[in-house]
């Protein structure tokens, strides 16, 4: 632990010889999810100190969808106001053009990056962006009613559905007529399609398209995965489930009136807070799977970019390996339950005693399954959004699942064209 | 003879001179607006018939028509449409802005005037009660987009909480889940924030009515109901049709209330919504440029529509 965190001291201070003197004003966007905004000010603080460079935080809208148009179009204007960028690791194939290429400056940590994580920012031979923390999505839940009720920790979906039904009914019974089974994200964005995709791979039912470019997804397990999905609306699962994104869910969660929650790292330190009304109620465990099957988590995460028109290229690329450095990473996982990217970090003593969640992340982490990012390339987006449409249509009742996916399939198929 | 030649030629002189006047002055308004009107309406134009993407714009070459309908034949010879005249995606997102602009603004028109009269009136602090009705109009539309979203929130929402206590409700509305409850809660919010636009137009139409029309009706002892079905809608109707006109317009292209309010997916999105899906997060900026032209086009359509509609309401009256 130690030596990697000299290790990176030691490239900090080697940039820094290199830099020329006199100072940069740096403008960087990060993400705006629970902790992340104050994270990013402490550590920006320490860089500043540091290297007497300014930085600039330019805020975005909390949903990364929204997030990505604003990123292609100030990039596409090669817009110089903004040198470093927190991407979602699942854009790199469609923004890496406008990016520095950074593998010069990860090599020393490059060997204890997850290689799923560090592969995903390559595209063809550049390092697109540094990795800055990981996200593998867990099932939250709450061991103070699942004890009250003499309930198991759920494996498998049909198991967390019933134990989230018979709570709830028990708990509204007793009076509080606010409380549901399960929250999850069911808005119509990115966060769905991570959603629908775990119910799927976690019954067998595929990946939407294939490594190979197949497209798997019209399949009788993805429909039983999807209608099985549609069963909790209303059930278990708040009808305004639909709307909910990450922040929605943790709000429904937070204020202690879910059982169950199917939410990224990240909410387990904000769960944990001060003022938290569930502080020390609940614990997180990997998410259900299909009987008889796997579990299947959505690899996310987040990465940091240097734009290609940045005035300052030198400062900046300083700016995102400090802030990618397994020091940062450190401090995120403390302070955020921000799962690093490093896998050295999983055997911290002082992290495993502070966000035990995160040691239990590793084997998560490394089994997580990645959205059809690689195979279809700069159609992603589409592709995503024609799925998590078909989704969204299914969960609100326009049509069954069979028929969505169906549809789906041959869109995705009109879509392909002659190839990725 | 030779006066009345050098007076019509000092009057040629003073034609052309005016006629040089005038460019001079229009010059610097013309070629604003082309430079922030017509050249990236062109542009946009120009882009709908070419393969262009985001990331390299000048390498855009032409397509023809191929944005709009492309027929391609399979070779099992069966044939296959694509384009935007074909996408029912597209369509549905004309038909959702056309059903949002007809409603929000046959409510907005009846608010609109109801409030009006009411503002016409004299009562004591009226000038306090005008300027308290701008209020919604004045918030920008995304600050107010996005208020209303909390305020419709199925769980923290005041809207659910208060309709919960009246005993409106038996358990909270998740507005902006599904398509049908997210189009009211759009409409709800348009019109809440659009009604004191119309009202100030219509009032403003109010205000220039002449008393003696008013004296004469009452005078001749006619119910006030009559008065003003017959004395001050048609009146009023000039400024009421401008009015309706802006408001529809704006309506045609909606983009923030949509955006913020609704599942952002095809069964509520407006032709803007739809345009920039294709324009900046899909990578179809010409597609998306080929919806913006077509979303030109029903705009200016309607336009000319209003104006027709104007001209003959005017003509018969005559």
């Amino acid at each position: 632990m130690d030596i990697s965190r000299s290790l990176s001291a030691l490239l900090l201070a080697a940039i820094a010889l290199l830099t020329p003197a006199g100072a940069a004003e740096l403008s960087i966007v990060t993400g705006s999810v629970g902790n992340d905004l104050k994270d990013t000010r402490a550590l920006l603080a320490e860089f500043q100190q540091k290297t007497g460079n300014t930085v600039d935080i330019v805020t975005m809208p909390s949903s990364s969808s929204d997030q990505f148009a604003q990123f292609r179009l100030r990039l596409a204007a090669r817009d110089a106001d903004i040198d470093v960028y927190q991407t979602d690791i699942i854009w790199a194939p469609q923004l890496a053009t406008h990016f520095v290429d950074l593998s010069p400056y990860v090599k020393d940590m490059a060997s204890d990056e997850f290689k799923a994580i560090l592969a995903s920012q390559t595209v063809d031979g550049r390092l697109a962006a540094l990795p800055m923390f990981a996200d593998a999505p867990a099932l939250y839940y709450r061991k103070d009613l699942l004890d009250k009720y003499g309930k198991d920790v759920p494996k498998t979906w049909a198991g967390m559905a019933t134990t989230a039904k018979a709570i709830m009914d028990g708990e509204r019974k007793a009076g509080n007529s606010k409380i549901w089974g399960f929250v999850f994200q069911g808005a119509s964005y990115e966060g769905l399609t991570c959603n629908a995709l775990e119910w799927i791979a976690s019954q067998g039912g595929g990946h939407i398209v294939e490594p190979d470019g197949t497209v798997s997804v019209d399949n009788p397990k993805a429909e039983k995965a999807i209608e099985r999905a549609k069963s909790w609306i209303g059930t278990i699962a708040p009808p305004g489930v639909l709307a909910y994104q990450e922040e929605e869910s943790r709000g429904v969660w937070q204020s202690g009136n879910a059982v169950f929650m199917r939410n990224w790292p990240y909410a387990y330190a904000l769960g944990n807070g001060e003022d938290s009304p569930i502080k020390g109620k609940f614990d997180a465990t990997p998410l259900p799977a299909g009987e008889g099957e796997q579990p299947a988590g959505a690899l996310g995460g987040w990465a940091l970019a240097v734009s290609k028109y940045s005035r300052h290229p030198k400062e900046a690329i300083e700016l995102a390996v400090f802030l990618t450095s397994a020091y940062a990473q450190k401090y995120r996982a403390l302070k955020s339950s921000r799962l690093p990217t490093l896998r050295s970090l999983y055997d911290d003593r002082e992290i495993a005693e502070r966000q035990p969640i995160i040691p239990r992340w590793k084997k998560v982490l490394e089994n997580a399954v990645a959205r059809p990012t690689a195979a279809t390339g700069a159609k992603y987006n589409e592709v995503s959004s024609d799925f998590w449409t078909a989704v969204h249509n299914t969960l609100s009742g326009e049509g069954s699942a069979d028929a969505n996916l169906e549809l789906l399939k041959a869109q995705l198929l009109d879509l392909r064209g002659g190839g990725w | 003879m030779a006066d009345a030649i050098a007076e019509r030629s000092a009057l040629a002189r003073f034609v052309r001179r005016r006629g040089a006047a005038a460019i001079l002055f229009l010059a610097p308004m013309v070629i604003v607006l082309a430079a922030v009107a017509a050249w990236p309406l062109a542009r946009t134009i120009w882009f709908g018939f070419t393969d262009a993407s985001l990331d390299n714009l000048p390498a855009a070459k032409f397509v023809g028509l191929r944005n709009y309908f492309h027929v391609l034949t399979l070779e099992s010879g069966r044939h296959y449409f694509s384009g935007l005249l074909v996408d029912p995606v597209w369509w549905c997102s004309v038909w959702n802005t056309v059903k949002f602009a007809a409603i929000s603004v046959f409510f907005e028109t009846v608010f609109g005037t109801i409030v009006a009269l009411v503002l016409n009136a004299e009562f004591p602090g009226r000038g306090i009660v005008r300027a308290a009705v701008l209020v919604p109009w004045a918030v920008p539309t995304i600050v107010s987009a996005k208020m209303w979203a909390w305020m419709l929130n199925d769980q923290f929402g005041i809207l659910n909480d208060l309709l919960m206590r009246l005993g409106a409700l038996s358990h909270p509305v998740a507005w902006a889940a599904s398509p049908d409850t997210a189009l009211a809660a759009v409409l709800i919010v348009d019109i809440w924030k659009s009604t004191p636009f119309m009202a100030l137009l219509i009032l403003a139409g109010l205000q220039m009515l002449p008393a003696d029309i008013y004296e004469a009706a009452r005078v001749d002892g006619v119910h006030s109901v009559k008065v003003f079905w017959k004395i001050t809608l048609p009146l009023i109707r000039p400024a009421m049709l401008v009015a309706v006109i802006f408001r529809t317009l704006d309506a045609l292209r909606v983009f923030d209330l949509i955006y913020v309010l609704t599942p952002d997916n095809a069964q509520t999105q407006s032709m803007s919504v739809f345009a920039r899906q294709n324009l900046f997060y899909f990578d179809k900026f010409a597609y998306g440029s080929a919806a913006s032209t077509l979303l030109f086009l029903v705009i200016a359509l309607v336009t000319i529509g209003f104006i027709r509609l104007g001209h003959l309401n005017a003509e018969s009256e005559r």
